[in-house]
């Protein structure tokens, strides 16, 4: 098989890509470990970290550094293989969704060359992510299992039925969303957003089902049952030390970011700038593409924020509280939205 | 109902939760706008090393061991102090002043040695009014940190205000709100 020149261009270019992904990923991942107790902090009246550098910034550095430092204790009684394969496995997941997101503006380089800020624009977008969030599920099943521990097994066991629970709202209040854009392509979502303006206006029962099954995916409180302090001790990654806990802990800030972005993409316009026709600055590309990125970031960071605000306001729901709302209630709120979105479009068709 | 001690207690309703109600959705975002008042509300908090809570006139912190005006020590090693101290924090070990000495210690007996073991200290204030040459007093800081129980016991050095006339500035620094109280 040979390679044509521009088959290189389009290789180097989505490796960058990938690279800039990932690291984006994972420095957000750092800095929302320190917004989460700077705001934590804030929302207490208290000040938060702010002894590692100016204001505490160097925090996360200071805090993956023990991390890294601490003994690597894999448990006798567990199951080699599986225990090391629970972590790998929730990163992998926890970064893999960030693939059909468009992150901003194609950039159009001089050539005329077309570089599209998504690493892959596959035409079932939307169901790659659905389906590489429920393979998220393993990591945190196979952690609690492997461990061997009790408690580890029964977050596992929690973990893994609230996720497999909240999956079918959030899918249901998709649909809707899909309905009107015709299109399981990210970028068509965007695209159509930008045209038809954002689908929050037309979704916001929607939207509001999709945040709420994104708290639960994201095992974030009030759905953080797997990592019930006082019920479970530590939850699935009881038995984890050293950087295995942190990548557990790491993949959760991850899933956050890459589902900010997703509700961002599907609801929020995604890199779209609202009220203002950018295309009449005349900006060259390159700055049109790190407007919209920024624009994009902006509204991932407010996203970011709610997560971390509801999860100081809220208290955790009791089990069966959790599958009562998910069950009883989501699930016909997000057929009814989806029943009433068909009609409306059949109407206004004819 | 009978007779209650306040006239504002209310009723539990345990009436089953309505539709709306179970979706918890309002009473949530309820919740949320007091959580965000609270990031614009004053911080209570004092940034402890870099700034300082400020104390009363009265308040009585570290040990703090006296110079005359000529920078002479004022402690003759009488001991009083350590036998009024309730808690048997003070050690001290008496010699005699040299010829030549004079411009050290103001009378003819000083303390060679001089501890005050600052976790067994409770801050009464007894040393100070036990001693009769005026020599220890209790300052308006209180001790710092540390990493070991050696660290607490301080010494002579540690103890002994810095010299009136060679230092003025930390002597001043020292002396603090006292030198206006007299």
């Amino acid at each position: 098989m040979y390679l044509l020149i521009i088959d290189w261009w389009f290789i180097i270019g989505k490796s960058i890509l990938i690279a800039a992904i990932i690291g984006l990923s994972f420095f957000i991942a750092m800095y929302t470990t320190y917004a989460e107790r700077k705001v934590a902090a804030w929302l207490q009246d208290r000040r938060g970290p702010n002894r590692a550098g100016p204001f505490g910034i160097l925090q996360p550095l200071a805090d993956g550094g023990k991390l890294f430092f601490k003994e690597e204790i894999i448990p006798l009684a567990s199951n080699r293989f599986l225990f090391i394969l629970g972590p790998a496995l929730a990163m992998v997941t926890a970064l893999v969704t960030s693939t059909v997101i468009p992150w901003a503006a194609p950039f159009v380089a001089k050539s005329g060359a077309v570089f599209p800020m998504q690493v892959a624009d596959v035409d079932m977008g939307i169901l790659l992510v659905f389906s590489v969030v429920s393979v998220g599920v393993y990591g945190i099943m196979i952690g609690g299992w492997a461990s061997n521990n009790k408690f580890s097994l029964l977050a596992a066991i929690r973990g893994a039925s609230q996720m497999v629970s909240y999956e079918l709202p959030m899918g249901l209040a998709l649909i809707a969303v899909l309905f009107m854009t015709g299109s399981l392509k990210m970028s068509a979502i965007v695209g159509y957003q930008i045209e038809n303006g954002w689908n929050v206006l037309f979704q916001p029962l929607g939207f509001i089902i999709f945040f709420v099954c994104a708290l639960a995916e994201c095992n974030r409180t009030p759905f953080d049952l797997p990592e019930a302090e006082n019920e479970l001790n530590f939850g699935y990654h009881q038995e984890y030390s050293s950087m295995k806990l942190g990548f557990y802990l790491f993949a959760e800030y991850i899933n956050m970011f890459i589902s900010s972005a997703i509700m961002v993409t599907l609801y929020f316009g995604g890199y779209d700038i609202p009220f203002v026709n950018e295309a009449s600055w005349g900006l060259s590309s390159f700055w049109m593409t790190f407007v919209s990125f920024s624009v994009m970031m902006a509204k991932v960071s407010f996203f970011i924020f709610v997560f971390l605000w509801i999860r100081w306001t809220i208290p955790r729901f009791r089990y069966d509280q959790l599958m009562n709302l998910g069950w009883k209630k989501l699930i016909p709120l997000a057929l009814i939205n989806m029943l009433i979105t068909a009609a409306v479009i059949l109407y206004l068709k004819k | 109902m009978s007779a209650r001690l306040t006239n504002r207690a209310v009723e539990v309703d345990r009436k089953p939760m309505t539709f709306l109600e179970s979706i918890y959705l309002w009473n949530i975002m309820k919740g949320m706008g007091i959580t965000i008042s609270h990031l614009f509300k004053k911080k209570p908090t004092i940034n402890f090393p870099e700034q300082t809570r400020t104390f009363s006139k009265v308040f009585r912190g570290l040990h703090v061991l006296n110079r005359d005006a000529e920078g002479r020590e004022n402690c003759t090693a009488c001991g009083l102090c350590a036998v009024a101290c309730p808690a048997e924090a003070i050690t001290m070990e008496a010699a005699e002043r040299l010829p030549g000495e004079e411009d050290l210690y103001r009378e003819e007996k000083y303390a060679a040695k001089y501890e005050i073991n600052m976790l067994r200290c409770i801050f009464c204030g007894l040393c100070e009014e036990a001693c009769p040459k005026d020599a220890i007093y209790l300052s308006q800081t209180f001790a710092p940190a540390n990493y070991g129980r050696k660290g607490f016991i301080y010494k002579k050095e540690e103890l002994l205000i810095p010299h009136p006339i060679n230092e003025k500035e930390a002597y001043e620094k020292a002396v603090g709100d006292r030198a206006t109280k007299k």
